[in-house]
């Protein structure tokens, strides 16, 4: 059968269907000051988007009810509510199954509702994207920024990529779904940001031409076939091996697993030369790092500038890539670092705990400064943190 | 001169903070500066504290959140102060040394101890009552908030008036989405008015009018002005 290419012919919007490399890095770039919130609606506006299920979280973000309005103007398929968080990620799934592109997005106790549902996705290898506007977990109450929900989406084996800004957001959610749907990646991805500081912020963000949009997604490019309900292609969904055989069922599971795992790894090779790089670096020669990911990249650059004005000299490691996680790419760039601050917006600090893991001489991390619950970090915290630091001198330990 | 104004403005949910914040950095943005701004509040009512803030300077700004350290704060309400209806307490924690205050009263509202603490960081308090600007130039409180950022305007000149009309009629004159409380409030703006154009006008007008008494009080007060 001959095959024939979309590219260069018009969707029923008139936006023309755009070879991605071309949208991402050549095409035209107009500048506009939009919240984050209005951000994702422009970039799904953009993404050929078949599905989108809503359970809308006002005020954490009104990028759900946004992006209802495209559908009503007819730039997404289709869009439904779900009933409850756990709902809707149940529906994309099926929305996935069948071969449509699937967005979402979620934040906070949501996202715990909807748990279940994410190493699901994974496992059936479903290159679903999922916006996770970050926000404090109960109890008690907070809907502002925290990123411990982050911590929890590490190990689902979905990919999770971290952003700073709106501009980083409006270009991974488009380049996300060129990585997700790779033959030999196809696996769900979470890009999260830090709520309230990016969903709610006004700020200037590059936008591509509204009239150019992906390609859509081929379904028949995954490594499993879609689903027919008819004739359900995966043993996992019914006919289960456990009820064959336990030892059938442990070897299936392993392996498929670790299979799950390689495939966010071998996302590297697509995602490097779209975000160039997994990890960002400025002055890593310096002997103080600050390691950071999100938000708090954003409140680094400014701690930055004010110790550059006292005339001390700090690097920055911005890490945008969390799963695959970066280890090469850290260890080298932390490599002659005396110490490496991870400021952090969540109580636990689970990126210092990542960081630790894989560099040698792993004392060298400070783990902190940390705010929670939504608090915001003033960069003088962190400039206080580092005068602490080079206070307490060489091998003495300092946290908290 | 200020590289960057960080200013806080503090009010209660239904006063406009919030698009007043959004309205400053539109106009900072089509003036060619730099700028960001942002909402901070709980579940959203009337009358409940709604802080916004505003970062606009002259380099890329980096920096998200709530404003600790403030060069400007903007009070709308007097229970903001007197029944410590703000975020933080006092309201005027963490403000900047030569720093300005903007307090939405006909008459002074801080207590002794507040003024010595304010004028022992070299701070500027302007009471402007807004309110009765804006009643009396668009005829409806629900410009005060244009009063407000006319005053800030005025004292400082962070943001021009050309730039001010540019965003309040990229605001006030488009098809704008917000949440359900902003929503019912646009409505009820844009009922005061016959017509779109006379919302944007009077808008306007109550902005001039604040900017003018703003300028003519930095005259007599050594104050922020922004680069």
């Amino acid at each position: 059968m001959e095959s024939t290419s979309v590219i260069g012919t018009a969707n029923k919007k008139g936006q023309i269907f755009t070879e991605p490399r071309k949208l991402f890095f050549e095409a035209p770039r107009v500048p506009v000051f939009l919240t984050g919130s209005e951000v994702i609606k422009e970039a799904i506006r953009r993404a050929s988007v078949d599905v989108m299920v809503a359970y809308p979280i006002t005020p954490q973000s009104e990028a759900a009810a946004l992006c209802g309005e495209l559908f009503a103007e007819g730039y997404v398929g289709d869009y439904m509510r779900g009933e409850s968080e756990f709902a809707v990620m149940s529906q994309c799934a099926g929305a996935a199954f069948g071969g449509a592109r699937v967005f979402t997005t979620t934040a906070g106790p949501g996202t715990l509702r909807a748990f279940e549902n994410f190493p699901m996705w994974a496992g059936a290898r479903l290159p679903i994207q999922v916006i996770v506007t970050c926000r404090g977990i109960n109890s008690p109450l907070s809907i502002q920024p925290d990123t411990l929900e982050i911590s929890f989406l590490l190990d689902t084996g979905m990919m999770v990529w971290h952003a700073e800004t709106a501009q980083d957001f409006f270009d991974w959610i488009l380049m996300g779904y060129i990585v997700s749907e790779q033959p030999d990646v196809h696996l769900p991805l979470a890009v999260c940001c830090d709520g309230f500081f990016v969903t709610h912020t006004k700020d200037t963000i590059n936008l591509t031409p509204a009239d150019m949009t992906l390609p859509p997604y081929d379904p028949y490019r995954s490594p499993v076939p879609c689903m027919d309900m008819e004739c359900p292609p995966v043993r996992m969904m019914r006919d289960p091996f456990v009820m064959k055989s336990n030892y059938i069922s442990y070897a299936t599971h392993a392996s498929w697993q670790q299979e799950v795992r390689a495939a966010c790894e071998r996302s590297r090779k697509h995602t490097i030369p779209l975000l160039g790089g997994l990890i960002e670096t400025e002055n890593v020669d310096a002997e103080i790092l600050i390691v950071a990911s999100g938000t708090a990249v954003s409140q680094g650059r400014e701690a930055i500038r004010l110790l550059n004005a006292e005339g001390l000299k700090v690097g920055l490691v911005k890490v945008k890539s969390l799963r695959p996680f970066p280890t090469e790419e850290i260890r080298q760039a932390t490599k002659n670092a005396k110490w490496i601050i991870v400021p952090e917006f969540n109580v636990v600090g689970w990126l210092a705990r990542e960081v630790r893991a894989i560099i040698d001489r792993n004392d060298r991390v400070i783990v902190g400064p940390h705010v929670a619950g939504g608090m915001t970090m003033p960069p003088e915290v962190i400039v206080e943190k580092i005068h602490q630091v080079i206070k307490a001198g060489k091998g003495e330990l300092v946290h908290g | 001169m200020q590289k960057r104004l960080n200013i806080r403005i503090s009010g209660l949910g239904g006063q406009g903070a919030v698009t007043s914040a959004h309205l400053l950095a539109m106009a900072a943005n089509k003036d060619g500066k730099f700028a960001i701004s942002n909402p901070f509040f709980g579940a959203e009512k009337r009358m409940a504290p709604a802080e916004s803030y505003a970062r606009i300077g002259s380099e890329r700004i980096y920096d998200r959140g709530e404003i600790v350290y403030p060069e400007v704060i903007m009070v709308y309400h007097p229970q903001v102060i007197t029944m410590g209806k703000s975020y933080t307490m006092p309201f005027y924690s963490g403000i900047k040394r030569d720093g300005l205050v903007i307090i939405n009263c006909s008459e002074p509202l801080l207590s002794q101890d507040d003024v010595k603490t304010l004028e022992d960081l070299n701070v500027g308090v302007f009471y402007i009552d807004a309110t009765k600007v804006a009643l009396e130039v668009a005829g409806t409180e629900l410009s005060s908030n244009m009063a407000m950022i006319g005053a800030l305007a005025g004292i400082t000149k962070v943001v021009t008036l050309q730039a001010l009309d540019l965003a309040i009629q990229d605001r006030f004159g488009k098809k704008y989405v917000a949440s359900g409380g902003t929503a019912t409030l646009d409505e009820a703006i844009k009922k005061k008015f016959a017509k779109k154009e006379q919302l944007l006008a009077k808008n306007m007008a109550t902005v001039t009018k604040a900017y003018e008494m703003g300028a003519v009080w930095a005259e007599t007060h050594a104050s922020l002005v922004a680069s």
